[in-house]
């Protein structure tokens, strides 16, 4: 038994769990045990847009130093419009605006392999300025209107059973493939290898272009569904609405014990992760402290995980 | 176990029953070993003996868990790199440690930080041009070259010079682990050499090695490493080929040459396998190699014969290159930090990585598959580990090689392609896989095999002779000779 829990504790995603759960109780020992339950649902539903996009840049970050998709945020505005405009406000064409919606994502992940690719651009900097474009065509796209999601659509994001949002429940299941996916099938096993060591990889016979086309369409795709289903969380698509995403994505894979370094993914931390980054801001948010102390110790305290999680030695020097 | 005091005056290093367990593989168990001054002392024993780790010892990157370590008689404590440094003790790594982002001179400042104010660029470069002059005269390494511009040979020359450079503080002990693995015949005697003439001027040294000749007629005094101990040790003349590999271990004695039939040359019955040109080569010579073959590049290294390896390799993945390579290939790298291991895997991921296909049930891979695969590799071909599931990195260098073989080898590759794959493997090991090379040439694989040890090529069914990036020299059968590839790597006529 008390192996089986020193095992437990020496798994790096354990680190963001311990975190969100010390976040937690410590909003609920400030409430004085009020509303302990409904801050959980509201954790649970927020943190489910940020494990999406958070699994698409886990894997693209396990593609090996450098690789990272800034294109996120600009990913999930266009993405949100045109889910909305597609869906019209009509519940019938909710089907056709998701996949349309996924469908942009994908061409934006395209777009960002291509420059990456073709033109040799560093991925930090081809998908930041790919970003720039997408941002663009949004703006001239959605005209800069709040559309609103069919009421199907809104409610369905908004679904809780016993309190626990559907979407959280059906994005876990999501989470179960994607784990599958990075152990088990040659794709994952591509991406570990290439994070590792790419010429090796390449003379292993990897086929190291398609995998990593692969993984920043994958992480576009997911981008584009996350635009989908945050513009029916929160009633209508605006440019804006992934902006906090950019970060959140990349720090819920660090926090999360995925290794910046490459090679090494970490499925389960990203969720504790975003639980935590969640968690954090409703604590802080309870406590009253100011915007500015409110960022302070949110870095604060993220270091802290952070540090304790990358405590684990390597093997061997 | 102690020797008598009037030698201690002449000892430089000391080292009493020492102990060093990584997790629970016993590294060493009780070493006791002497290093005098002015002396090349030589090391051998089979892969995983705990040659490298003794090494790393003596360099402080290691610390003995239990034992003795005196340095001019004194006991060392808190024993670091810097303070192997400070005592004079230099190592030249079987894994290369210069830094492939820096230039040749840059490296040497490294390693000399007393090289500083204005002009330091400069001063590093005549300090580690001038060493590399002493060693290798003709080496033609420019001091404002990138390492990682140049081949791997080279590297290890300008590692070994930097371990020989003198600033401001003494080399009175220079530590050569493998040093010839990556150079050819030629470099390697200058190096030899060099070690001679150094030791005649009161320097010591420790060649590690598993060319057990360049060992028997450079050495003073030999020591054989077997499971983690000295088995044997005595004056170089007292050892021979024989006694030195009897003393090694018993595996060595069941593998004699068994190189085989050469079996009907040339085959010109057998569909062609590869047919390649180096990028620069006039005239009508062409690398042709077919089903079965077993084809060796040669000459000095670094002359194109990796570069003709990996077009070979990129002209299987394209589409229009299927003419010229006509099977699934393989690469068994040399270089293996930079071209074959994966660091964060196992032994046994890091096997299966070439066959992922064949380990798959409906679309997931098979633990149970890779697992079986890692294992029937690990008998065949001897690596040393309890557990497959280890990291790779637990193994030693050698070892590590023999699970690259065993990646190529297990998989469904009809071409192998080995670009000087024996770095740091010992000579019963090398026996065994020259053995399955034969076998599986036999049943049809095709191996194109770079090598800088000219003794290998006798298992080559033919050879390719390279200079300065293009074939010179065509040899078959009888002509398969040292004398004939030397002569034709200088010459450039066969």
């Amino acid at each position: 038994m008390s192996q089986a829990v020193v095992a437990l504790f020496r798994r790096p995603w354990i680190w963001s769990f311990v975190g969100a759960l010390f976040v937690w109780l410590a909003a609920v020992a400030f409430t004085g045990g009020t509303g302990a339950g409904g801050m959980l649902t509201a954790a649970l539903s927020l943190a489910v847009f940020t494990v999406i996009v958070g699994l698409g840049q886990m894997f693209v970050v396990t593609l090996g130093p450098g690789n990272v998709d800034l294109s996120l945020p600009a990913n999930i505005g266009l993405a949100s419009a045109v889910a909305m405009k597609t869906m019209g406000g009509d519940d019938h064409l909710i089907a056709l605006g998701l996949c349309l919606a996924v469908g942009a994502g994908i061409g934006v992940g395209m777009v960002n392999y291509l420059l990456i690719r073709a033109l040799r651009i560093p991925p930090i900097i081809a998908t930041l300025s790919a970003s720039f474009f997408i941002q663009s065509i949004d703006i001239s796209y959605g005209r800069g209107l709040q559309i609103k999601p069919p009421d199907g659509f809104a409610d369905f994001t908004n679904i809780q059973i016993l309190g626990v949002p559907l979407l959280a429940l059906i994005i876990l299941v999501f989470t179960l493939g994607a784990s599958v996916t990075l152990h088990r099938t040659i794709f994952g096993r591509s991406v570990s290898a290439i994070g590792q060591n790419i010429r090796a990889a390449r003379l292993a016979g990897v086929r190291v272009d398609l995998v990593r086309f692969a993984t920043y369409v994958l992480c576009g795709g997911l981008g584009g569904l996350d635009g989908a289903l945050l513009a029916g969380y929160f009633h209508g698509a605006n440019v804006d609405i992934g902006n906090e995403y950019l970060l959140a994505s990349i720090a819920v894979v660090v926090i999360g014990g995925t290794s910046v370094a490459g090679g090494k993914a970490n499925v389960p931390g990203v969720w504790g992760g975003a639980l935590f980054l969640v968690l954090l801001l409703t604590m802080l948010n309870t406590f009253g402290v100011s915007a500015g102390v409110r960022l302070l110790l949110t870095g604060l305290i993220i270091v802290a995980v952070v540090t304790v999680a990358g405590g684990a030695k390597p093997e061997r020097q | 176990m102690q020797t008598p005091m009037a030698k201690l005056d002449d000892t430089l290093v000391r080292l009493g029953g020492v102990e060093k367990s990584f997790g629970a593989v016993k590294a060493l168990v009780g070493v006791d070993l002497d290093i005098f001054r002015g002396e090349c002392v030589g090391l051998v024993g089979h892969n995983g003996a705990g040659k490298s780790t003794l090494m790393n010892i003596l360099a402080g990157v290691v610390a003995p868990d239990v034992g003795q370590f005196l340095i001019d008689g004194t006991e060392q404590r808190g024993y670091s790199p810097s303070g192997a440094k400070s005592h004079g003790i230099r190592c030249v790594f079987q894994e290369l440690s210069v830094c492939p982002n820096l230039t040749v001179a840059e490296n040497a400042r490294v390693f000399h930080p007393s090289i500083r104010g204005f002009g330091w660029r400069r001063r590093a470069a005549r300090l580690i041009t001038e060493k590399l002059d002493e060693i290798f005269p003709g080496h033609g390494i420019a001091p404002s070259s990138l390492i990682a511009d140049i081949a791997i040979g080279r590297r290890q020359m300008v590692e070994i010079a930097r371990a020989f450079t003198v600033s401001d503080q003494p080399a009175r002990l220079v530590i050569l682990d493998e040093p010839t693995s990556s150079l050819d015949a030629q470099t390697a005697g200058q190096l030899l050499a060099h070690i001679r003439r150094s030791v005649a001027s009161g320097l010591s040294c420790i060649l590690i090695s598993h060319i057990l000749g360049e060992v028997l007629t450079t050495c003073d005094r030999i020591v054989v490493m077997r499971d983690g101990t000295v088995v044997a040790a005595g004056p170089a003349q007292a050892f021979d080929r024989a006694r030195l590999i009897a003393a090694m271990g018993s595996a060595e004695t069941k593998a004699e040459r068994t190189t085989g039939p050469k079996a009907g040359l040339p085959r010109d019955g057998a569909p062609v396998r590869v047919r390649m040109r180096p990028a620069r080569q006039q005239g009508d010579l062409e690398l042709i190699a077919h089903e079965g073959d077993i084809v060796g590049l040669a000459g000095l290294a670094g002359h194109g014969q990796t570069a003709l390896l990996l077009e070979t390799f990129a002209a299987s993945r394209r589409r229009n290159g299927r003419r010229n390579v006509t099977a699934p290939v393989a690469f068994v790298a040399g270089d293996r930090q930079s071209d074959g291991v994966f660091p964060l895997w196992s032994i046994s991921r890091n096997i299966g990585i070439r066959s992922l296909a064949a380990l798959r049930v409906g679309p997931f891979i098979s633990q149970r598959l890779e697992d079986g695969l890692a294992g029937r590799w690990r008998a065949r071909i001897g690596i040393r580990t309890q557990d497959t599931q280890d990291n790779i990195l637990s193994l030693s260098g050698g070892n590590q090689q023999k699970a690259l073989f065993a990646r190529a080898l297990a998989s469904d590759a009809r071409i192998v392609l080995m670009d000087d794959p024996m770095r740091g493997v010992d000579h019963s090991t090398k026996l065994e896989v020259y053995d399955l090379i034969r076998k599986e040439a036999n049943s049809g694989r095709t191996f194109l095999w770079y090598t800088t040890e000219t003794e290998e090529l006798t298992n080559c069914d033919r050879v390719y002779v390279f200079r300065d990036g293009v074939i010179v020299a065509h040899l078959a059968g009888a002509d398969v000779t040292e004398e004939q590839v030397i002569q034709s790597s200088f010459s450039g006529a066969p």
